[in-house]
């Protein structure tokens, strides 16, 4: 029998994830790959996964998964609200974020509602044995590719594991919630800030805009005061970078994310710093942001600070139950509070 | 030759060769492009990700961990400077268009009353049009095809579609498009086609080609539903679409 996750009740929006589908723009293939590249990645690393494993993103509200494996492990990132193990018989527990947890056969993850954002992520030790697409697992569902079926997934859907029991590693834990910062979300000026008034300009910075209900994973349409051009919304199409920020004749801005498009027609103000992507990937309608403008170097600086905090964050993992040998009364007294019967041979090392 | 570099934030930045749709800009973008790549598979240019070519310049994105903007820039600036040289293809294309149907062509007569014209002559001038693809972008499959006929020349909407149909065809500037799913848009849609510019069930997915030469030919609505009913079954001969 073949190792699966069983969706037995779909979420909102969940898709299979990856870093991306890299080097195929110029066909016109969007990159697409996780909103939060950073919590996919600390997912991945607590499940023991290289960084470019693919995972579940979680959009909103996550699926109920029914585990057909002797046991898998995964990783939960997020904040979930939380997140619950249900198996038959018993009560239905909750289970801690930014951690990881090894369930068996039959027993329900219960994804949830995030709180406070719009992503969270789910890593599965090994991966899902899915069909790689133009070199990755991302979905990308406009045009029905990568991932599993091209789409969201939707109650009966099966995902295959790639391993069909949990390798033996101790459960781990993030040591501290990840720090995403705060402030205004830093922009690099550009490619097309000639196209709008020093007004225009100066509002974009100076004013605060709102997450409308209009966000995806195509990007996030802004409401607030309207940005003026210098010389018309018009400019001959050109590449779409992360984050770039283009602005159509009403004036408002729209900040392109991971289902952008390669190319396009409206003048971009500035782009997104990358280290800031993941705030914006995390945002939820409503949700109040101010732009600020630094210099490209800067920007660089900043990302290579945060691959810093991320490298220092996976090796700041802690041990989520003891090390050693089997401790046969840790396990029953936790058995009791989160219902999770444990495999001794697969809990210890 | 002079260019100019576009930031695109900390991970891409644009060549810009020009501010206008010309054969010989175009032509500089794909060499370009091109010697990028060849550099790239030479093990230069370490932290170049990709390339994207547009009609006018060239988007190369980059690893900051890897390399930095400062770092790259000149590297680039050398390649131009040692000499582009272009190459491409040339392939006639026939897309079947339906113009007749009113849910095909929502904007063929604000078109028309913009431009001074009946539908019909907006029509015309579409079919009359001598089109060539210059890149392919936005989505997978969406090919950007200049040549469109001066009088119909209008600006994009100033608020785009949240959602348009496959397969539709439309205008803005000085270009078409056929858009290859269901999609988001701010083009004038005049008609539609009964082709699949995307089909992952095809050996190669995107059926346009940078450089293909193009035309329209106008097809009725039972023509459309006789295509369409092949392109979805998968039976179509796209071959008798394309001569070399």
């Amino acid at each position: 029998m073949s190792a699966a996750l069983r969706v037995v009740r779909a979420g909102l929006f969940d898709t299979i994830q990856d870093l991306g589908r890299i080097g195929h723009m110029a066909l016109g293939m969007p990159t697409a790959g996780a909103m939060d590249r950073v919590a996919l990645r600390l997912a991945n690393a607590l499940a023991g996964n290289p960084a470019g494993t693919a995972g579940i993103e979680i959009g909103v509200m996550g699926p109920d998964l029914l585990v057909e494996a002797d046991s898998v492990r995964v990783a939960l990132v997020g904040s979930l609200s939380p997140a619950l193990i249900e198996a038959e018989g018993a009560a239905p527990k909750p289970l801690e974020s930014d951690r990881t947890h090894l369930l068996k056969r039959g027993q329900i993850l219960r994804v949830g509602m995030i709180e406070g954002a719009s992503t969270a992520y789910v890593a599965v030790a090994g991966g899902l044995a899915l069909p790689v697409f133009m070199g990755s697992l991302s979905t990308y569902a406009r045009a029905g590719v990568g991932g599993f079926k091209g789409r969201k997934l939707a109650a009966d859907d099966v995902l295959p594991l790639a391993l069909d029991h949990a390798p033996p590693a101790e459960e781990r834990k993030l040591g501290a919630t990840f720090d995403y910062g705060s402030g205004p979300i830093r922009v690099v000026w550009g490619p097309q800030e000639d196209y709008f008034t020093e007004a225009g300009r100066r509002t974009f910075v100076e004013a605060e805009y709102r997450v409308s209900k209009e966000a995806d994973r195509m990007g996030i349409r802004f409401e607030g005061p309207t940005i003026e051009h210098a010389k018309g919304a018009d400019i001959i199409s050109d590449g779409i970078g992360p984050g770039a920020i283009q602005v159509p004749g009403a004036g408002l801005p729209i900040v392109l994310l991971s289902d952008r498009q390669t190319v396009g027609g409206y003048p971009k103000i500035a782009t997104v710093a990358s280290v800031d992507l993941p705030r914006l990937g995390r945002a939820q309608p409503g949700h109040a942001v101010r732009f600020t403008a630094i210099p490209v170097e800067e920007a660089e600086a900043l990302r290579r600070d945060q691959e810093a905090r991320i490298a220092r964050a996976i090796a700041g993992f802690q041990t989520a139950r003891p090390p050693g040998g089997i401790d046969l009364a840790r396990l029953y007294e936790e058995n009791l509070i989160d219902g999770v019967v444990y495999e001794p041979s697969s809990a210890s090392p | 030759m002079s260019v100019r570099y576009l930031s695109c934030g900390d991970t891409a930045f644009t060549v810009e060769f020009g501010n206008e749709i010309s054969p010989g800009i175009n032509g500089q973008v794909m060499a370009l492009h091109g010697a990028i790549g060849m550099a790239k598979a030479g093990g230069e240019l370490d932290g170049v990700v990709e390339t994207v070519p547009t009609m006018r310049s060239l988007m190369v994105t980059y690893d900051p961990l890897t390399t930095s903007r400062a770092e790259l820039q000149p590297r680039i600036d050398a390649l131009i400077a040692g000499g582009l040289s272009a190459g491409g293809t040339t392939r006639q294309v026939r897309i079947p268009c339906c113009y007749d149907d009113p849910d095909f062509a929502p904007d063929l007569a604000e078109v028309a009353e913009r431009t001074k014209k009946t539908p019909e002559e907006v029509i015309a001038a579409h079919l009359g049009s001598a089109f060539k693809v210059y890149v392919l972008g936005f989505m997978p499959g969406l090919a950007y095809i200049a040549g469109l006929e001066p009088s119909l020349y209008l600006p994009r909407r100033s608020q785009p579609r949240v959602r348009l149909p496959r397969s539709s065809v439309a205008i803005a500037m000085d270009m078409t498009t056929i858009y290859p799913f269901e999609s988001p848009g701010g083009w004038h849609l005049l008609g539609r086609t009964p082709l699949l510019m995307f089909d992952q069930r095809r050996e190669q997915p995107v059926f346009l080609a940078p450089g293909d030469h193009l035309t329209f030919e106008r097809i009725d609505r039972a023509t459309y539903d006789a295509i369409a009913a092949q392109a979805e079954a998968g039976t179509l001969d796209w071959s008798t679409l394309v001569t070399t």
